[in-house]
């Protein structure tokens, strides 16, 4: 197989310079192109992948130490060595301190520029060795995370392997604690896109503006403190995946605006006028019923259709008992094995309890009990009294942590008359969280609901 | 054919008190409508260089290579005729092969490695590797 060459962006206003390191270079059997300013070397970078930079520090208009800059803000995947005619200590400081692989004063010694350049792409091509080699042992664990034998997990992961070749939406339904992020994850993983980042977003925890921003990104001074541009989720997932978890949670602006992104493909940062243009594969996940919620005018039902091309169901805990077991067991053995004890198993009473609980939180539930077990238990088995459940009161199967915040926040809001301030005080809770929280669970003041 | 001339001062630069290759390359060029390569005492040098050994128009048909730097005088040593004949064969044989469009072989015992020091020079072996001979062989 021929080994691709190497490729190096050599940038310098110098004409001379340039033509004599493009000509070094391709002699030496790189893929050598030059720029004359470091605009045209971030619109190259932009249309390309260099492995190496090469750019004099001194230029005209935008110099070395902010083309390096800016390399680095955009992450973009190369190394960079800054040269310059005028040595100094501060400015190799400076260089080296800005993420500068090295620096270099001309004209160099031909050797010394050999050995640098060298080092450099060695130090690149083992950077992206081992992230392909991390890449390709989460994919062989991409489904091995999903644990069950039951034939609902089974029909989980066919689906996976199903979706995950094709490039579609993909829709995760499942309650609280079900392992959605787990799914999307290995939907990711075994995906072409699997050597572009997963972004996460968690939509329930961001307030209206903040998720603006954080999904599409802002202009410096787009808002009071907004010092810098940013990128937003959507152009950090390019070529990847974005995951955006809860997205039941998003108001429905912010519904009108994802929808915009997924129909034209290009998002426009906040403060901003350009569109730019966006590569990516859509991974949602939800714990609520969203045909409910659109029936119910609380979430676009164009967006829900964008968003149901492909729906993956995660069944909750109860609903496959005989996985309980083995979640356990496979839990035992991470926290042992973290936590350096020696546990073999549970005993016959655990694991009639374990099998007799109702699961509210799920297989995150199980996991943190199991936790908790490893600390407080007694090597080698884990007994019943090391299980911190609770037994279910008599009719409180239906109770979810969701149904059991909703019905306390109402408690207390009643307590508090509705004052909010006095409300959020009491909950623990700052003001905007509990405000987030009312409109989430879609609570209403008795006189306001009368009226409505 | 005769033997190849041009006048060096063109490529003279005063502040380095070197010859610049790539201008000598380019003289050689237009003198002489046939492949050439030109042989100089002078030392050599290209702007973001300190000095080369020689240089080369990739698969074109000037190049030119530099004796200054190869011999053992350079480096306080008693002069060697032989070692000197070694080392600038080698360097016509490299220069040659970039004229042919060969670029640098990654194997160090090969004629068309790229060598910065007289000792990489010593290093080599006064032949083309087997890669490098299909190339060539691939351009005639």
């Amino acid at each position: 197989m021929a080994e691709e060459k190497l490729s190096i962006l050599i940038v310098d206003d110098e004409q001379v310079v340039r033509d004599s390191l493009v000509h070094w270079f391709t002699e030496e059997g790189y893929d050598v192109d030059a720029s004359d300013s470091a605009t045209d070397a971030l619109s190259k970078l932009a249309g390309r992948e260099f492995d190496l930079v090469i750019a004099d520090i001194r230029m005209p208009g935008m110099d070395g130490i902010e083309l390096l800059e800016k390399i680095r803000t955009e992450q973009l995947d190369t190394s960079v060595i800054l040269m310059t005619g005028y040595a100094s200590v501060e400015t190799a400081v400076r260089a080296l301190k800005h993420g500068a692989f090295d620096y270099i004063t001309k004209p160099f010694d031909p050797d010394d520029l050999s050995v640098v350049v060298r080092n450099a792409l060695e130090q690149h091509r083992l950077k992206r060795e081992n992230r392909m080699l991390r890449q390709q042992i989460c994919d062989e664990h991409a489904l091995t995370d999903l644990i069950g034998q039951s034939e609902a997990m089974r029909h989980v992961r066919e689906q996976i392997e199903t979706v995950a070749a094709v490039d579609s939406t993909v829709l995760i339904e499942g309650e609280s604690g079900t392992g959605k992020e787990l799914v999307a994850r290995a939907v990711h993983r075994l995906s072409p896109r699997r050597y572009n980042p997963m972004v996460v977003v968690h939509c329930g925890a961001l307030t209206e503006t903040l998720i603006e921003s954080e999904l599409f990104g802002h202009e410096k001074g787009a808002f009071t403190g907004a010092q810098y541009r940013k990128k937003g989720k959507f152009e950090a997932a390019t070529g990847g995946t974005i995951f955006l978890d809860e997205i039941a949670d998003i108001s429905l602006k912010t519904q009108t605006d994802l929808l915009r992104v997924l129909q034209e493909r290009e998002i426009v940062r906040v403060g901003g006028t350009q569109p730019i243009n966006v590569d990516f594969r859509v991974i949602a996940a939800t714990n609520r019923n969203l045909a409910e919620l659109v029936k119910e005018g609380r979430f676009r039902s164009d967006l829900y259709y964008r968003l149901n091309v492909f729906t993956i169901h995660l069944p909750p805990l109860r609903d496959r008992h005989g996985d309980v077991p083995l979640l356990a067991t496979y839990f035992l053995e991470k926290y042992s094995t973290q936590m350096n004890r020696k546990f073999t198993g549970f005993d016959r009473s655990a694991l009639d309890l374990l099998i007799a609980h109702h699961w509210p939180g799920n297989v995150r539930e199980l996991e943190n009990i199991v936790e908790r077990a490893v600390v407080v238990g007694h090597e080698p088995l884990v007994r019943s009294h090391d299980l911190a459940m609770t037994r279910p009161a008599e009719g409180a199967e239906d109770l979810t942590i969701d149904t059991l915040e909703r019905r306390h926040i109402v408690r207390v809001l009643e307590d508090f008359a509705w004052n909010q301030t006095q409300a959020a005080k009491a909950l623990g809770i700052d003001r905007v969280t509990l405000y987030h929280k009312i409109r989430r669970y879609g609570l209403k003041p008795p006189a306001k609901a009368a009226r409505a | 054919m005769g033997p190849a001339r041009v006048d060096p001062s063109v490529a003279w630069n005063a502040a380095r008190g070197q010859y610049d290759s790539t201008r000598l390359v380019a003289e050689l060029k237009a003198r002489y409508d046939q492949p050439v390569i030109g042989a100089t005492a002078h030392d050599l040098f290209i702007p973001v260089m300190t000095f080369v050994f020689g240089a080369a128009e990739m698969g074109g048909r000037a190049a030119v290579f530099s004796i200054h730097r190869l011999r053992d005088e350079f480096y306080g040593l008693p002069a060697n005729e032989a070692v000197l004949e070694m080392r600038a064969y080698r360097e016509l044989c490299h220069e040659a092969g970039h004229l042919r469009g060969l670029p640098h072989c990654p194997d160090w015992s090969c004629i068309m490695s790229s060598a910065h020091s007289v000792e990489r020079v010593d290093s080599k072996e006064d032949r083309y590797c087997g890669e490098c001979l299909e190339k060539l062989q691939a351009v005639k």
